[in-house]
């Protein structure tokens, strides 16, 4: 690839003989055009890679992770040591399988975890982005991955595949490069935000941009953290990965010790669960990166640049195995949301399959150990796979 | 060439035209719909209520939306395909009239087929009993059957005179037995009939091209097409 030499990497082997992935840094040259017009100069992908790409280059798959997801999606996480957060569906025997494919995940442009984002230093002034990093949208995302899989030497992708946010890259990557896709599959996601969605993440910002850590977005270079913003945000939006059957189930009533502190104590062990969660995203993610992701989604609606018609955003993608997969008790992106996907893709004559998941545990459930789904996707890709040759 | 034992998806395999795009509703684990696909290089694309049969169909490399044919089919536009196929549900839709209505604005043709509860022996079984039939067709009590509507080969053949719908072929099945051709508003078939398949067409619709029609020379297209 002529777009290689002007690459530079700074871990790992080749990709073409497969590696595990590392950071790849595009020239000045290779600005990435922004849907606000703005431009990203000196951008830099933080990406993994698992398995081997093959021969003929027909085996990649591009995985796309969620809101506060990264690239470490299978494996162990690198700082903390945890298990990838896909764990499940990703390794040897599982639906992606690495002896089989070449898997590619990314972190998302805006992101904290390595690519450039409102945390990264801005060439052009020598100092942190903060809010001066341009607000990016979810096709952005998508363009910086397809630079990314153009550097890797990929022309076509096996699959890209995605759960909530990385549902709706899928989609985006249907609607914008449908003829280097063979398959997508989205799962628990929607073609748009809806109101409902917007405001719970309104919420998480004011709740950041309240703190007084925040310093207007510029908590970075004085030396501060919004970490009570942030953590509020976290357990806010985490009520929602939830749902009320399954916190029920998990926390009841129950009390963390004996008797009420007639306080303002988390006395109730739902809070305390919260507080934990809130506690320990602090630790990991930047207020400024979830702001930036939280609007790229709110501004997402994959119909509005396709004449108000979400069939015509999927008009050139007729050949492409289109799986859509939700969750029966995800109230954050309901299956109604699928539904208007099945029935774009079905008004655009694409090839479209879709299940819905019988489960309790909400939005998560995608993360988490249910075999329908992990059957229901095997099914798919394995199909598709012996389809595609691999 | 045909593989299966069921014989009305011998006649299903019969009517359909090669390399022709199928939506089948009510799919079930996707027997047929790989059927089609292999033997007729149909382009199929199924609708099914039950997680489970889908996953089946996932499995298969089949592309099935889970849905049921009450609710879902006005998400599919007019004209998307040649044939909509509703294998012997057609008595269990809430409202088996617009289903009927919308197969044929989905579809060109439509393939329906339908136990007959005019048969001689859903008679007996009432007359004799005095209680709801249960035959082979009709195993379950009326507690439980999901057969809500069901019809009579006259109440079938009614309706689509109603609905200005093309009866282009019908054949008789009963089971184990090769489908037989007949002509379905005639009184004995109403008796002799245990199951009957429809091949229909839209309303106002010219008569069938037999450039269309399977293994039927163009000299014998309509009442010829379930000859043996």
């Amino acid at each position: 690839m002529a777009v290689q030499a002007r690459m530079s990497r700074d871990v790992g082997p080749l990709p073409s003989v497969g590696s595990d992935g590392g950071l790849m840094r595009f020239g000045a040259d290779q600005s990435l055009r922004l849907d606000s017009r703005a431009r990203l100069g000196g951008l830099e992908i933080a990406y993994r890679t698992y398995g081997q790409l093959n021969a003929d280059r027909s085996n990649a798959v591009l995985v796309c992770h969620a809101l506060t997801g990264d690239q470490h999606c299978a494996g162990e996480h690198p700082t903390t040591g945890k298990p990838g957060w896909w764990n499940r569906v990703i390794g040897p025997g599982l639906p992606l399988d690495p002896d089989k494919l070449f898997i590619i995940c990314s972190n998302v442009i805006g992101g904290c975890m390595g690519s450039t984002g409102p945390a990264s230093v801005n060439p052009d002034t020598g100092k942190v982005y903060g809010l001066n990093f341009p607000v990016i949208t979810i096709a952005d995302m998508v363009r910086a991955q397809a630079m990314l899989v153009d550097a890797l030497g990929i022309e076509t992708l096996f699959a890209v595949v995605g759960g909530s946010m990385g549902g709706m890259q899928v989609l985006q990557w249907a609607a914008d490069y449908p003829e280097r896709l063979f398959s997508a599959v989205c799962i628990a996601s929607a073609p748009r935000h809806s109101a409902q969605n917007i405001a719970f993440h309104e919420v998480g910002r004011q709740a950041i941009m309240a703190d007084p850590d925040w310093r207007a977005g510029a908590y970075a270079e004085q030396g501060a953290r919004p970490e009570k913003g942030l953590a509020v945000a976290r357990m806010g939006a985490h009520i929602t990965y939830l749902s009320e059957s399954a916190l029920q189930r998990k926390f009841g009533r129950e009390l963390q010790r004996d008797g009420l502190s007639w306080g303002f104590d988390a006395d109730f062990q739902v809070e305390s669960y919260l507080r934990h969660q809130g506690a320990a995203f602090v630790d990991r993610f930047d207020a400024n990166s979830y702001l930036y992701i939280t609007r790229a989604l709110d501004y997402f609606d994959l119909a509005q640049g396709h004449g108000g018609v979400l069939a015509n955003a999927f008009a050139q993608a007729r050949n492409v195995r289109f799986c859509v997969l939700s969750f029966t008790s995800d109230w954050l992106y309901p299956t109604a949301e699928s539904r208007m996907i099945v029935k774009a893709l079905n008004a655009a004559a694409a090839r479209v399959s879709f299940v819905e998941i019988e489960s309790d545990k909400g939005h998560d459930a995608f993360f988490l150990d249910e075999p329908v789904f992990h059957g229901a996707l095997r099914g798919f890709l394995d199909s598709a796979a012996a389809a595609r040759g691999l | 060439m045909t593989t299966t034992s069921r014989e009305d998806f011998r006649e299903i395999l019969r009517l359909v035209r090669p390399g022709s795009r199928v939506l089948e509703i009510g799919c079930g684990e996707g027997g047929l719909l790989e059927l089609l696909a292999n033997e007729k290089g149909v382009d199929g694309r199924g609708l099914e209520i039950s997680a489970a049969g889908v996953t089946a169909c996932l499995a298969r490399g089949l592309a099935v939306v889970q849905g049921d044919a009450d609710g879902d089919l006005a998400d599919y536009p007019a004209d998307a395909f040649d044939y909509a196929i509703l294998s012997q549900t057609l008595q269990q839709m809430r409202d088996p009239r617009r289903v009927l209505t919308e197969l044929l604005r989905i579809a060109e043709r439509a393939i329906v087929s339908v136990p007959n509860f005019g048969h001689w022996r859903v008679r007996w079984s009432l007359l004799a009993n005095g209680r709801m039939p249960m035959t082979r067709d009709l195993p379950d009590p009326w507690w439980s059957t999901a057969n809500i509507h069901l019809c009579t080969l006259r109440d079938f053949t009614d309706l689509c005179a109603g609905l200005g719908v093309r009866i282009e072929a019908s054949a008789a099945l009963t089971r184990d037995r090769p489908a037989r051709q007949m002509e379905p508003s005639r009184f004995m078939e109403n008796l002799r009939a245990e199951q009957a398949l429809f091949l229909l067409s839209r309303p106002g619709q010219r008569a069938p091209d037999p450039r269309n029609m399977p293994d039927a020379k163009p000299a014998a297209v309509s009442d010829d097409l379930f000859a043996r």
